[in-house]
This record gives structure tokens, sequence and C-alpha cells, in this order.
């Protein structure tokens, strides 16, 4: 009824637009540069690392280049005990990354989703978990533990990870979940789906990529996870609590290599997450 | 739960054999449905007491401006809202505290959302899967619906590959597809684009008339709710303040909210001259008429004020008096002449002062005059023209439920002329 008004954006802009241009043309160099010291800066342990893993060293310690060798990668599971420390390190790893996802992977949807009775005070506890020293969280967890007279090892170990993992998750998993539009699941409600349903078939689905993502969180958390493990650990040995054990008396290759192996596996699941999102983009 | 959904879905009345007391069973029926949010200790009425009955078959409309309760009423017939207080009727079983998923409608929601981890196959077999559909005659019935729909190809596609106006589409086809007795839709065209919306209404109409589905059909586009609905209710603040036909809520407009809501209208407040049996003749200069006609006046007195409308295109623009004794006449001053393709709008200044129109703040009488082969500009800015209207054309307009409460109940008590939804 009214007569339409089109507006066109004021001729001015492209002088404004050129300028940015020229500006552009002139710093191109600058982040690219700093970018990839950023990066050599990140990975100079790592490399460190890895190269040392192919040392033939014949001394105690594996400080100074001697040469390019194999060797380390045949012996791998030469020294049983650090094999042992290993083993525990990944099977614990394995069972919180699948308890605290699961437990987490709740909390997040629950805080995410719905301001209950309680909520801000379950908010300001994982924060304080996260913030709070782990030197302190593993101390009053091992006071705790002691108070209880529950016996310090492999299940005390799983405890406390699971405690100090949960938020992680259940913070990537809210975030997911409060941008997630409600109308996805009244869909589904609409459709004839009940509630279960609809949280097997649309939720989690959609919450799937907060859900990996504190999953990988967890697992990088716990298998490297020393302070709050060595108070609560009891005779039970972890590869980081065994590393850091044998550091003043020297430490042999292997761990080189078996921390390189953990870096590669976890290079290709964080590939893999990617790829797997790309995929779904 | 299989009971009631059972209950829900029992074949409806063969073609032909109507229930004897009504030939037209109402599908949605609401009485006296409100809503009240609760947050922080104060209290907002979403809904506030409204009467509607929708007819199987019906394309139905919820027009009203954002916040007017429409999508509210809305999400309480599909039972993700539960009303405060009232029944709601989904062939003649209440269904206030039924879940969704146990509702036999379907909504197509604002943002579709469509399942995004999930094909376009996939998001509109969903509802068959839930309800245990074999899969041959899912497969069958959601290739019908693709047809339907125009979407063929695009059936492995996820929705984000899909044109905003395509995931349009697969929301209509993922709810028709389960063959709800009613389908639910919250303002579906609001994102897309002119061009595209025009094509989706006539997509819309084309569709529901070949499935025969009760449409109900939530907008704020007066535009859109005319040209596509059989009957529609304008809301406002909760309520619903006139329902019907868009004929009849277009030509007859009740109340002041939906005569300045749909289309352009022009509103005059004059006191009451005098009562010549069921016309009241308003005060007016000298050559000048202005009376209106209708037994919905017999409860105005001498001495009160009346407001009035008049449609745009139903004021002739002259540049001489009427000749017609009966009909009315203002003078006044055109103060814009504005050329609109097919008609030409006039803004004429009308030498009474205190009078209230509906477009932009102005105190101008709007015109449209139609440029048909023959016409020509009858006047130019600041000309003196003479306006004219059939009386008949003079609608009286009450305070709409909303702006009532409180007020004289024995205002006006304007019987409205639908057949069908009845405000009560």
């Amino acid at each position: 009824m009214t007569a339409q008004v089109s507006l066109r954006p004021a001729p001015t802009v492209s002088a404004a637009v050129a300028r940015r241009r020229r500006l552009h043309v002139r710093w191109h160099w600058l982040l690219p540069t700093w970018g990839w010291l950023v990066i050599l800066w990140l990975s100079l342990p790592i490399i460190v690392m890895i190269v040392f893993g192919f040392n033939a060293t014949t001394g105690k310690f594996n400080f100074t280049w001697q040469g390019f060798t194999l060797q380390w990668y045949r012996q791998l599971f030469a020294i049983p005990d650090l094999t042992n420390a290993l083993v525990n390190s990944v099977t614990i790893s394995v069972i919180v990354t699948v308890i605290a996802t699961t437990l987490g992977t709740f909390l997040g949807l629950a805080l995410g989703r719905y301001v209950f009775h309680g909520s801000g005070s379950v908010n300001l506890v994982m924060f304080a978990n996260i913030a709070a020293p782990e030197v302190v969280l593993g101390a009053a967890l091992l006071s705790l533990f002691l108070t209880l007279n529950v016996p310090r090892g492999y299940l005390t170990i799983v405890i406390a990870q699971v405690m100090f993992s949960i938020p992680y998750v259940a913070i990537t998993v809210s975030a997911r979940a409060r941008s997630l539009d409600p109308a996805y699941e009244e869909a589904s409600r609409d459709l004839g789906a009940g509630p279960y349903v609809t949280f097997w078939k649309v939720t989690l689905p959609l919450l799937f990529p907060g859900v990996l993502a504190g999953a990988l969180l967890t697992f990088a958390l716990s298998i490297d996870d020393y302070i709050i493990t060595s108070f609560n650990a009891g005779s039970t040995m972890t590869f980081p609590l065994w590393v850091f054990g044998v550091s003043r008396v020297g430490v042999p290759p292997q761990v080189n290599v078996m921390g390189t192996i953990i870096f590669v596996f976890g290079v290709l699941l964080a590939l893999l997450t990617a790829l797997a999102g790309r995929r779904r983009a | 739960m299989d009971t009631v959904h059972a209950s829900l879905t029992t074949p409806r009345t063969p073609a032909g054999e109507h229930p004897p007391q009504d030939e037209r069973l109402p599908a949605i029926e609401l009485l006296g449905v409100e809503k009240l949010f609760h947050s922080h200790g104060s209290t907002t009425t979403a809904v506030g007491g409204v009467d509607l009955e929708i007819g199987e078959g019906e394309f139905f409309s919820l027009l009203g401006p954002s916040g007017c309760g429409k999508t509210t009423t809305l999400r309480m017939i599909g039972g993700f809202d539960q009303p405060t207080a009232g029944r709601i009727l989904l062939y003649g079983q209440d269904v206030v505290g039924v879940p969704p998923n146990r509702r036999d409608v379907n909504m197509v929601f604002q943002s579709y959302a469509l399942f995004p981890h999930l094909s376009v196959f996939e998001n509109i077999a969903y509802g068959l899967r839930r309800k245990g559909v074999p899969s041959a005659e899912r497969s069958r019935r959601v290739a019908q619906m693709l047809e339907l729909v125009q979407l063929e190809a695009k059936s492995d596609q996820r929705p984000r590959e899909l044109s905003g106006g395509q995931q349009q589409r697969v929301a209509l086809a993922r709810a028709l597809v389960n063959r709800p007795r009613a389908l639910l839709l919250d303002e579906p065209l609001a994102a897309l684009d002119l061009k595209l919306r025009q094509a989706m209404q006539l997509e819309l109409k084309r569709i529901q008339r070949e499935v025969g589905i009760t449409f109900v059909f939530v907008t704020h586009d007066q535009n859109e709710a005319l040209t596509l609905s059989d009957r529609l209710a304008v809301m406002n603040a909760g309520q619903v303040e006139q329902a019907g036909r868009p004929r009849e809520v277009y030509e007859h407009p009740q109340t002041r909210f939906v005569a300045g809501f749909i289309g352009t209208s022009n509103l005059l407040s004059r006191r009451v001259r005098a009562i010549d049996g069921t016309t009241a003749v308003l005060e007016a200069g000298p050559d000048e008429r202005l009376v209106v006609p209708g037994a919905d006046l017999a409860q105005a007195r001498v001495g009160d004020v009346l407001d009035l409308t008049v449609r745009p295109e139903k004021i002739s623009i002259l540049r001489v008096p009427a000749t017609d004794p009966s009909a009315c006449v203002l003078r006044g001053t055109v103060t814009e002449v504005v050329y609109l393709g097919t008609a030409t709008q006039y803004a004429v200044a009308v030498t009474a002062s205190g009078d209230r129109t509906g477009s932009a703040g102005s105190s101008d009488l709007i015109v449209f005059r139609q440029n048909a082969a023959d016409a020509t500009d009858v006047a130019a800015r600041g000309d003196d023209v003479w306006l004219s209207w059939r009386p008949e054309h003079s609608l009286a307009l009450r305070p709409g439920p909303s702006a009532a409460s409180g007020s004289d109940p024995a205002a006006s008590p304007v019987q409205g002329e639908s057949d069908g939804a009845q405000q009560r």
C-alpha cells in the first residue's frame, strides 16, 4: 500500500575499502610470521621429545645427540615397570573418560538447558573445581580417603580423575546445549517421539560435537595427570609417576618413544574429529 | 499411550455422511483458553480468554502483531505450552495435559527445526518411524510427500544443503506425511524473501487444497492472512478482536484495532448530532454530511463521541459536490498525491480537527483511486476537493475487548456476522 524505497549503500564506502586494502597489502606478512613463531614456540618441546626418542645414547642421561637409532622402538617394552605403568595409565584414562563423559554430558545438558534450583551453585562448584590448585585438590582428596579409610590405589586414582574431569565435559556440553534451538526437540516430540527416543535420536546426536570435545579433553587431562594422582596413587604406578620418579637417575629413551606414540595417537584422534566435523558441515 | 493415540486417529466421518446437528464438525475448539507466564515474581498474560472454533479442512489464520499471543495460542494447540485455564478440544476431545507426541496434530516451526544430522528422506520419515510404519509403506509415503513438495531429487541431501524455500517445503512434508488431523504453522514464511514468500503462499494454498487437512496458520502479515485464509482471527494483547472470513473482517472491521491493523484505514471521531431511526448523523461542517447507518448504534446517544472508519478505496474524490443526496460528503484539501502503479493515493486534510486516521500519524484521510484506462489525475497538491462515499461504508467501531475492560458494558455489543468462529 505504501511506496517501497530501496536503500543503496553510499558510494563513499568504496574509498574506505580501498584504503583498507592498501593497508592490508603493506602489513600482510605480519600475521603469518607471528602465527608461525607461535606454532614453533608451542611445538619445540614436542619436537625435542620426538627427536630424542631416536637418539643412540649410551649413558644414563638422554640430553645430548649421539646419533640416529631405532633401538628404543625395538626395545619399547624392555622395562617391565615402565610398561606396567603405561598400561595402568591407558586403562585408567579410558575408564575415566567413559565415566566422566557420561556424567558430565548429563550435567552439561541440565545446566545448558534448564534453570533449576541450585543450578547456580553447581556452576560455581564446577568453576571452583577448575580454578582450585591441583595440589590442594590432591591433598584434600587424600585426607578424605584417609578419613574414610579407603585404600589408595587404582580405584582412588579413577575417582580423583573423574572428579576433576567432569567440569570440563559439563562446560563444553552445556555450551553446546545452550546454542541448540529447543525447537529440534519440540519437533521430535511433535512427530510422535517420547522423551527418551527424542534424547537418543535428536538431542544426543546434536550434542555430539560437544560430548566428543569433552571426552578428548578428559583423556588428555587424565593420561598425563601427575599432581592429583601422586597424592592418591598409593603403590599403583602410572606413566607420569614413573617418569617423574626416574627423572633424577636418568630417563630412559623408551619414555620419549611412549610419549611420541601417545602424542601421535592424540593428533590422529584430533584429525579424525576435525574430519568428522567437516563431513557433518 | 496407544489407547489415546488410537482414539485420536479413528477414521473420519465418511464423505457425505456428516453428523446431523452440524454440517462441519469443528476440528479444533478453544474454550476460555488463558495462558499466564510467571517470571521473577511478576505475571504476564500472554493469552487472556480466547474462544475459537476451527472447522475441519479450513485454512484458518491467527493474525496479529508480535506479542499478541498468537504463537502461544498455536503452541497450546500443539501441546508445547499448557493453558493456565480453559479447554482445548481436538474433535471434541479435551487434550489439555496430553503431550505433543500423543496429539494428532503436527507443527511447522518458524525455524523449520529440520534435524541437521538426518537426510531429507530421514527427516520426513522420522514421524513414520516413531509410529512403526513398515519400511515399504514408509518409503512410499515419503516419496509421495517429496513429490507433493517437488523435492524428489533432494532426498539424500542434508537440510543445510537446501535453500530456505526448499527447507520450508521439507518441513511441510515432514509434518504432512503423518496425515495429522490439523497442521499448525508458526510464521513459516517469515524467513523467506518477498518473491519466494509469494510463491510459497500459492504453494501452501495448493497443498492445503490437495491434502484437505485443517491448517492453523500464524502470521503477522495481514496480506498473507487475507490471501491464504478461509477464515482468520485478528488477535491483540492476548485476545481475539474479531474472527471471520477475510472479506468480512476487511469490509466490516468491528474494532479500532482491527480497522487499523488490516489494510489502510481512515479513523474519524465525531460527536453524534442526531439519531435518525437506525442512522446516526455526526457533526460536520456546512455542505458536509457524515452519517453512520446500522442497528449496532442503538446504544449511541446524541452527544456521544463515535469512532468510525472508511476504507480508502470506498471514497470518491471529486472536484464538484456529489450528486447523490444520501452520500456522505466531506470537504478537504489535497496534501499529497502518491502514484502507486495500479492506483493513486491521495492524502486529503479534512476541515474538522480532532480526527485520527490510520496512516503514519497524519490527520489526513487517505483515498485510493484506481488507475483505470480512462482515469486521469483528478486533483493535485493544494486543490480543494469533495470526498464522498456511500453511507453503508461508514463503519462504527467499538473499543476492542482488550480495551473494553472497565468501560461501560453496554457500550455497543456488535453482533458478528461470521458463521464459524465467534467471540463469545
